[in-house]
Order: C-alpha cells, then sequence, then structure tokens
C-alpha cells in the first residue's frame, strides 16, 4: 500500500496554508470560460475537512443573497488557485452542520484569540 | 518495442488533470522484465519473447525451465508469459535483455489481461445480473432462477443456460485502457481506470500500437 501512498503523495500541493473548521477563508477558484480564464473568489466558513491525502476536501458555507450556499473543494486539485485565511474561528466540534439551521446573529463563530 | 510487460497491482487511487478533474487510475508495477527467450518464426512458427518476472528460488524450478534459466544467466523467475511481436522486430530482442517500463509511452492504449476475484459459488443474480423477484408483498420468487426450459419438448435443458456456479477467478482481459503516468524510476505506471484481480495480483499488460 505504501507506493500507492507515494504516487498519492506527488500529487499533494504543500503550498497550502493550515486551516481549519470554523474559520473564514476566501478560496480562489480558476473558472475557465471559453478560452480564458478567471479567478472566481468564495468566502466563507469552513465547515467541514475530509481527510485522506489527495482525496482530503472542504466544505466551505457561505450566506448568498439570503440562501444559504455550500461548496465543497478537493484540497489539492489545480483548480484551487489559493487560500487565503480571513479569521480564525473558536469552535468545539469537527462538523458545523448546526450552521445551517441557524440565520444572522446565532450563525456566528467565536473568533480564536491569541493573546 | 516490446508488445507488452509483466506487472503487479498494486491497488487504486485517483490524479488529478490540468483541468482539475479526478482520473481513478490503477497503479501497477510494471517489470522489470527479463526475456528469458525470443521465439522465432524459423525455430517456432511464430515470433514471440517469453519475458519473466518476479524472482524465484532456482531450485524450486523443475529442469526444463531451470536449463532456459541458466541459459541466460539469472536467478529464476516466477511468472514467464509470451508476447506476440512483429517478425520484424524480431532483431532487437536477445535473451538476457532486460526491459522496463519505457516499453510504453504515456497516452497509450492497453489492453491488460488479470486473474479476476474468485466469488465462489455464486446464484444467478450475481453471476448473470438476473432481476430476480421482490423480497415483499407475499412473493415467494426471491434469488431462484426460475424456469430452465419447456416442457415435453424438448424435454431437455438446452446448453448454455444460465445458471449458478463458480464465479470469478478466471482470466479477463480488460481492452483499450490508457496510460495515464509513468513512473520510470519506481517501475510504475498509472492504468486509466480498472484492472482484474486484487492487490498484488499479477496483470499482463499489452501494448497496442
Amino acid at each position: 500500500m505504501n507506493r500507492v501512498e507515494s504516487i498519492e503523495k506527488e500529487q499533494m500541493r504543500m503550498d497550502i496554508p493550515r486551516f481549519g473548521v470554523g474559520d473564514t477563508v476566501k478560496v480562489h477558484v480558476k473558472i475557465k470560460e471559453g478560452e480564458k480564464e478567471r479567478i472566481q473568489v468564495f468566502e466563507g466558513t469552513v465547515i467541514r475537512r475530509t481527510g485522506g491525502l489527495t482525496r482530503s476536501a472542504f466544505t466551505v458555507r457561505k450566506i448568498s443573497y439570503g440562501v444559504g450556499v455550500e461548496r465543497i473543494f478537493p484540497l489539492h486539485s489545480p483548480v484551487v488557485e489559493k487560500i487565503d485565511i480571513v479569521t480564525k474561528g473558536k469552535v468545539r466540534r469537527a462538523r458545523l452542520y448546526y450552521l445551517r439551521q441557524r440565520k444572522g446573529k446565532a450563525a456566528r463563530i467565536k473568533e480564536q484569540r491569541n493573546f | 518495442m516490446a508488445t507488452g510487460l509483466i506487472g503487479k497491482k498494486l491497488g487504486m487511487t485517483q490524479v488529478f488533470d490540468e483541468s482539475g478533474n479526478h482520473i481513478p487510475v490503477t497503479v501497477v508495477e510494471a517489470g522489470p522484465c527479463t526475456v528469458v527467450d525470443v521465439r522465432t518464426p524459423e525455430r517456432n512458427g511464430y515470433a514471440a519473447v517469453a519475458l519473466g518476472f518476479g524472482r524465484k528460488d532456482l531450485k524450486k524450478v523443475n529442469k526444463p525451465k531451470r536449463g532456459l534459466f541458466e541459459k541466460i544467466g539469472s536467478s529464476a523467475f516466477g511468472v514467464i508469459k509470451e508476447f506476440r511481436i512483429s517478425r520484424e522486430g524480431i532483431g532487437e530482442f536477445t535473451p538476457g535483455q532486460e526491459l522496463t517500463a519505457e516499453v510504453f509511452s504515456i497516452g497509450q492504449l492497453v489492453d491488460v489481461v488479470g486473474l479476476s476475484k474468485g466469488k465462489g459459488f455464486a446464484g444467478v443474480i450475481k453471476r448473470w445480473g438476473f432481476h430476480g423477484g421482490r423480497e415483499t408483498h407475499g412473493s415467494r420468487f426471491h434469488r431462484a432462477p426460475g424456469s430452465i426450459g419447456m416442457c415435453a419438448d424438448p424435454s431437455r435443458t438446452f446448453k448454455g443456460r444460465k445458471l449458478p456456479g463458480h464465479k470469478g477467478n478466471s482470466g479477463v482481459t480488460v481492452k483499450d485502457l490508457t496510460i495515464v503516468d509513468i513512473k520510470q524510476d519506481k517501475n510504475i505506471i498509472l492504468i486509466r481506470g480498472a484492472v482484474p484481480g486484487g492487490k498484488n495480483g499479477i496483470v499482463f499488460i499489452k501494448g497496442i500500437s
């Protein structure tokens, strides 16, 4: 199995910053429109991270015009141009699915503060 | 070049292409294989190379094969397989020559032959894809094969009737798979899609020119 893992490790991107569940991130996504390629930014809260070498992914949730939108990004995909961390969140669980039932002020996440 | 290699299936994973799509790939350790013998049209009536793969104790090999290995001065091989080549290309191979994954190129189409996973004695649903009956609502017909023929005429079951029996553990060929990547230093090739057999199973990779 190790040799399969070594193939996967070659695919992994090492330029991705450390971020966790509860953080607010800006994901810069490459979008191809015909011939042209442009970058779109998707900003929201990370509500889930899944593991597994190249297969690892994360879900970002945001509210767009009053509608909740969630996008799942493969962490090591070449489509993800870069990931900026806006704020670090302070959360106590690994999956923030409870945010789906909440709106407005209740859906906020406490910011992690390091003194 | 050679028309194929003997390999070992290591498992499956996925890789990204340039546009970010996932491509399912099988990781295969392909070679290095040694040319054990060259079959020539003059001597054998056809053109082929016999390749050897995987080490084996020379003492555990029967005498006809041992003579073959001693002739090329190598240790014994666990697997020997012939690959047909063109009559013109026969001069490129000499016994003792080593072939590595570089006989293939990225994007090349290959056929892969392997021994499928054994499934034991299987019913008609698993073995032949019969639909079966419903499980509930008073149905008394679940996974049985159903009728296997007519009545007094012909008063026998026709040959080739699909019935329960042993499934798997048989040679399977998957055709036209693409080589996605070649790791020359590790003797590893990535083949798009699935190939027959379980992990550590021996597969024969035949290149299509």
